[in-house]
């Protein structure tokens, strides 16, 4: 086998060290390694987007990318999105507008979500759809998925304005 | 003592039936704290992994694993040799047929389970798979089932004699070595009789494609056999996990009560994880050779390619009017390809599932139905993929059908339909092909949905579109889509409906805590459909209870009452109605209990939301939390303690929900890109007991059809290589290509099922595949188009609109 690397990485706020063959797959090292098992693997070929998490600010598929190649990075998984006392208004809004059924692809599709609206903070729906077309949802048919993120956005709007 | 609180805000703090309750799943779902079966981690697990074979049709010559075994952390490699010695090569199937778990000999189609390799993490694993030597002799392949039925070519040599004489198959005489049953329904000389002599006679082919369930979570299993106790756990993707309990033990020896079936979360099922995959068997092989615990996790093209395709019927009809149109006879005949092995999953009396409901919404009094099952060299399978028994190809043929005859009677669509509709007071009606159909009201329904799209305004559009494009105004034509579909769903009746011998009935066990909270087991198991939170709905309007204080437990075979599990729309119609049939045992000992405590007689009281009052003299009662209190900490003379039911439900007949949908498109005519305007679904799924869920099922439905009947297929090449392994290929829908949808419901409760429920997860698919299908063809029907076979793709439409010249 080849040769481990010594891989250095942020998950969630917190330091991880750990030597991995640098053929690993992020999401096993999610999955397996860390028992981070919110990101899904739907594919394995980067279509469906379940295990979508936030690389350096970035949405990435982390079913394609190398442990390697996330050496040093800041990752960030739906478990770091919110937690039960405090969710994240993007996790309210899904619960609120049904916008999942099995489950099995809403993490990686709020995880998206939440960098979408960064990205753009006032999407029109038309942003919404293209901006989410990298997620694939078997359940919902997406309309109630398009819901919960522009309520969200209003939400996180509203908030902002309040505050100002 | 006054009661401040009103009646309807009681109603209303139960959460009942007919609210919009939120679902309990969501919180664990949205936090990433969902417990599917990769997450399940054992210490000392083992992973599986297959070599597959990338022939369609081949003889194995040999299989060398000395260099997979060689490798550093690879533990065994089995290979039907070693399976033999336990009976376990080969497997039966749901269809009555058998399948080999590994390959015996020769493989018969392409991805076909040939050795299983067990290893230490799944890397090394898939290092194995590669290291594994198999030499093939290829065969002739026969990818069509027309040429199967004709080739010399024999694919199942274990069911032809040594004398070369075809013994029967599960299903009656068969009729050539690829052939595998002849079912038949309703009156053949009587039909044949009617359409020779009718004034108009309608005939068409259509291929209804074979396509995949595809949920987004693939199918998989943990197998875990405890030695010292002679217990084996299994924990899969199960749709039915007591009937794969039962299937483990019959073909595993093990007694069935040392088997734990846990059916964990599941990432969407529809269809494709209610039969039992070679991964499951060697799986638990493993897990008894090693004794310590075994994953097996299929990748996205394992699953593409190997595990549950759906459809693949070859359908040809003739349908008979007279001149105005009032139908009168109607004829099919289907080829089914059914792959290597009949591995189709539907009541073992109903070798083509419930596709003799394809007389549909419409009172046609003669009919008869013909289906032929031939093996070929595909992927066996055969499921229901998001619809009951094969019912999304029988209504997709008699609604390409009623557009055929419409063109042939140059009659509106709308209308032929609404001629021949069985009428609200025909009900229970039943159809020439043998169904008793419950109730319906499908002239409200369609009436509602011609005037909520304004039909006649969309014709007049339309045909101003025709003239424009005529004139070179524009490149874009128009097509109406029209379906009232009928489905057939909640099998079923135990004298009818059964899956290897075991009843298809359901079940539900309640057991209330002396504080007045609960829990409920169900025989069935969610995949997204909400079960948690609606069956606690139901159960909130039945015992008085609060939704918020009822657990719904479902796939722990240690725990629940068994039960046959999820798929074909029956959990509502099965197992909400033993729900409810659970809670009313639990109501009645609650009135004794009581008319105990308000000293009066048991008929003295009477039930009302949330307690039973004294009739008369409502200031005088027992809420329901006081009874459970009691049932637990009082000696009630002639009543055991305790609150507690169980009830199984065998259903008296099928529920029939319907649906009227019209579907709004454009069509770019040199693209072949379709734009969606408008989708109007229209819903009558009898009582509803969550508006929100059924709306979410509505949407989700919807858009599994657009994508089966535009674009979506599992497509072979002539030596049966799979072109669409992979979700590069394989269409699946995202937000940016699925519309929104507008819902509408009419309610006609179904009149045996003790809530009114008919089941609705799977109409919005049966019906929304013919709709935009016949949306497609509807753009055409003004330049000649009878009939272009799905999917949809942009290709296809083009190629349409070049043979019929649009292209200048």
């Amino acid at each position: 086998m080849s040769k481990k690397m010594h891989i250095q990485m942020t998950v969630n706020g917190e330091e991880q060290e750990f030597l991995a063959e640098p053929r690993e797959l992020l999401i096993h090292t999610l999955r397996e390694r860390l028992n981070i098992t919110g990101p899904h693997i739907g594919c394995e070929t980067s279509h469906c987007g379940a295990c979508t998490v936030t690389i350096n600010g970035k949405s990435v598929k982390s079913c394609t990318m190398f442990v390697a190649q996330a050496n040093g990075a800041e990752v960030t998984t739906i478990e770091g999105l919110g937690n039960p006392d405090s969710l994240h208004v993007l996790q309210e809004a899904f619960k609120e507008h049904h916008g999942l059924q099995c489950g099995f692809c809403t993490p990686g599709m709020i995880t998206r979500a939440s960098k979408l609206l960064e990205e753009n903070p006032t999407p029109s729906e038309e942003e919404v759809r293209f901006g989410m077309a990298g997620n694939i949802c078997r359940c919902t048919g997406y309309q109630n998925i398009v819901k919960s993120i522009l309520a969200a956005a209003e939400e996180l709007n509203s908030a902002k304005e309040a505050a100002q | 003592m006054k009661d401040e609180v009103t009646r309807e805000e009681r109603v209303d703090a139960l959460g009942g039936m007919g609210c919009k309750r939120k679902r309990v799943e969501d919180a664990r779902f949205t936090q990433g704290k969902g417990n599917y079966v990769d997450d399940i981690k054992l210490p000392g697990m083992l992973f599986g992994d297959f070599v597959r074979s990338p022939y369609a049709h081949a003889r194995i010559k040999s299989i060398d694993a000395s260099a997979a075994l060689a490798l550093d952390g690879v533990i065994a490699v089995l290979t039907a040799d070693d399976l033999r010695p336990l009976g376990l090569h080969w497997m039966p199937t749901l269809a009555g047929d058998k399948q080999m778990v590994l390959a015996d000999g020769k493989v018969l189609f392409q991805g076909q389970e040939v050795a299983y390799v067990v290893a230490k993490d799944r890397y090394i694993a898939a290092d194995a798979v590669e290291l594994v030597e198999v030499e093939y002799e290829d065969l002739p392949v026969l990818v069509d089932p027309f040429e199967a039925m004709k080739s010399d070519v024999v694919l199942r040599e274990d069911l032809v004699g040594e004398d070369g004489s075809l013994p029967d198959g599960a299903h009656g005489p068969r009729k050539h070595h690829n052939h595998i049953f002849t079912w038949e329904a309703g009156e053949k000389e009587a039909t044949k009789q009617v359409i020779d002599n009718a004034d108009v006679v309608a005939t068409e082919t259509m291929y209804y494609h074979r396509t995949h369930p595809c949920p987004l979570e693939t199918c998989g299993c943990v197998a875990s056999m405890d030695k010292v106790n002679g217990k084996l756990t299994l924990w899969g993707t199960f749709q039915a996990p007591h009937a794969i309990r039962t299937v483990v033990s019959l073909i595993s020896g093990i007694e069935e009560h040392n088997i734990r079936v846990i059916s964990p979360d599941i990432g969407g099922g529809f269809g494709n994880k209610v039969g039992a995959y070679p991964g499951y068997v060697c799986s638990v092989v493993a897990s008894i050779v090693t004794g310590v615990p075994v994953k097996w996790v299929e990748d996205r093209m394992e699953n593409l390619m190997t595990t549950a395709f759906a459809r693949d019927y070859w359908m040809t009809g003739k349908i008979s009017a007279t001149k105005d149109g009032k139908i009168t006879g109607l004829d099919c005949h289907v080829t089914a390809d059914h792959g290597g092995f009949d591995a189709c999953a539907d009541p073992t009396k109903f070798p083509a599932g419930f596709m003799n409901i394809c007389t549909g919404s419409y009172d046609i009094p003669t009919a008869y139905l013909a289906v032929d099952g031939v093996y070929t060299n595909k992927a066996p399978g055969g499921v229901s993929y998001r619809c009951s028994f094969r019912v999304t190809e029988a209504v997709y043929f008699i609604e390409r059908m009623i557009e055929v005859l419409a063109i042939e009677l140059d009659m509106d669509a709308a209308e032929l339909r609404r001629i021949n509709f069985i009428r609200k007071d025909q009900f229970p009606y039943k159809a020439a092909l043998g169904w008793e159909y419950d109730s319906g009201d499908y002239h409200t329904a369609w009436d509602k949905a011609l005037k909520a799209v304004d039909y006649d305004g969309l014709r007049a559009e339309q045909a101003q579109r025709v003239e424009d494009f005529k004139a070179g105004k524009t490149r874009k034509l128009m097509g109406i889509g029209l379906t009232h579909f009928t489905e057939i769903v909640g099998a079923g009746p135990v004298k009818n409906c059964d899956i290897l011998g075991l009843g298809m009935f359901d079940s539900c066990e309640i057991r209330i805590h002396p504080t007045g909270s609960a829990i409920a087991r169900l025989g069935t198991i969610s995949q997204g459909q909400g079960h948690a939170t609606t069956f606690a709905q139901i159960l909130a309007t039945e015992i008085g209870l609060p939704a918020d204080s009822i657990t719904i437990e479902e796939g722990d075979t240690d725990t629940a009452p068994y039960g046959l599990g999820t798929y074909g729309s029956r959990s509502t119609p099965v197992a909400g109605a033993a729900t409810a049939m659970a809670g009313r045992k639990i109501r009645a000992k609650a009135q004794m209990i009581a008319a105990y405590l308000l000293e009066v007689h048991d008929d003295d009281v009477e039930f009302d939301v949330d307690r039973f009052v004294v009739k008369g003299a409502p200031e005088k009662f027992k809420t329901m939390k006081e009874i459970a209190f009691a049932a637990y900490n009082q000696a009630i003379p002639g009543i055991e303690p305790g609150l507690e039911a169980v009830s199984y439900y065998d259903p008296p007949n099928m529920t029939y929900p319907f649906g009227a949908y019209v579907c709004v498109m454009d069509i770019d005519v040199d693209t072949g890109e379709v734009d969606i305007r408008r989708f109007y679904a229209l819903d009558d799924c009898g009582t509803r007991i969550n508006p929100m869920i059924i709306e979410g099922q509505v949407h989700g439905g919807l858009t599994e059809a657009l994508a089966v009947a535009l674009g979506q297929e599992i497509a072979y090449d002539d030596m049966g290589n799979v072109k669409t392994g992979t979700l590069m290929d394989f269409f699946l829908p995202t937000a940016w290509e699925v519309p929104n949808y507008e819902t509408d419901h009419t309610v006609t409760p179904s009149p045996h099922h003790p809530i009114g429920a008919k089941g609705v997860g799977e109409s919005p698919h049966v019906g929304g595949v013919p709709c935009f299908s016949n949306a497609v063809n509807d753009a055409f029907r003004a330049f000649g188009l009878r009939h272009t076979h799905m999917p949809h793709d942009h290709w296809r439409i083009w190629k349409t609109a070049n043979q019929l010249g649009l292209h200048g």
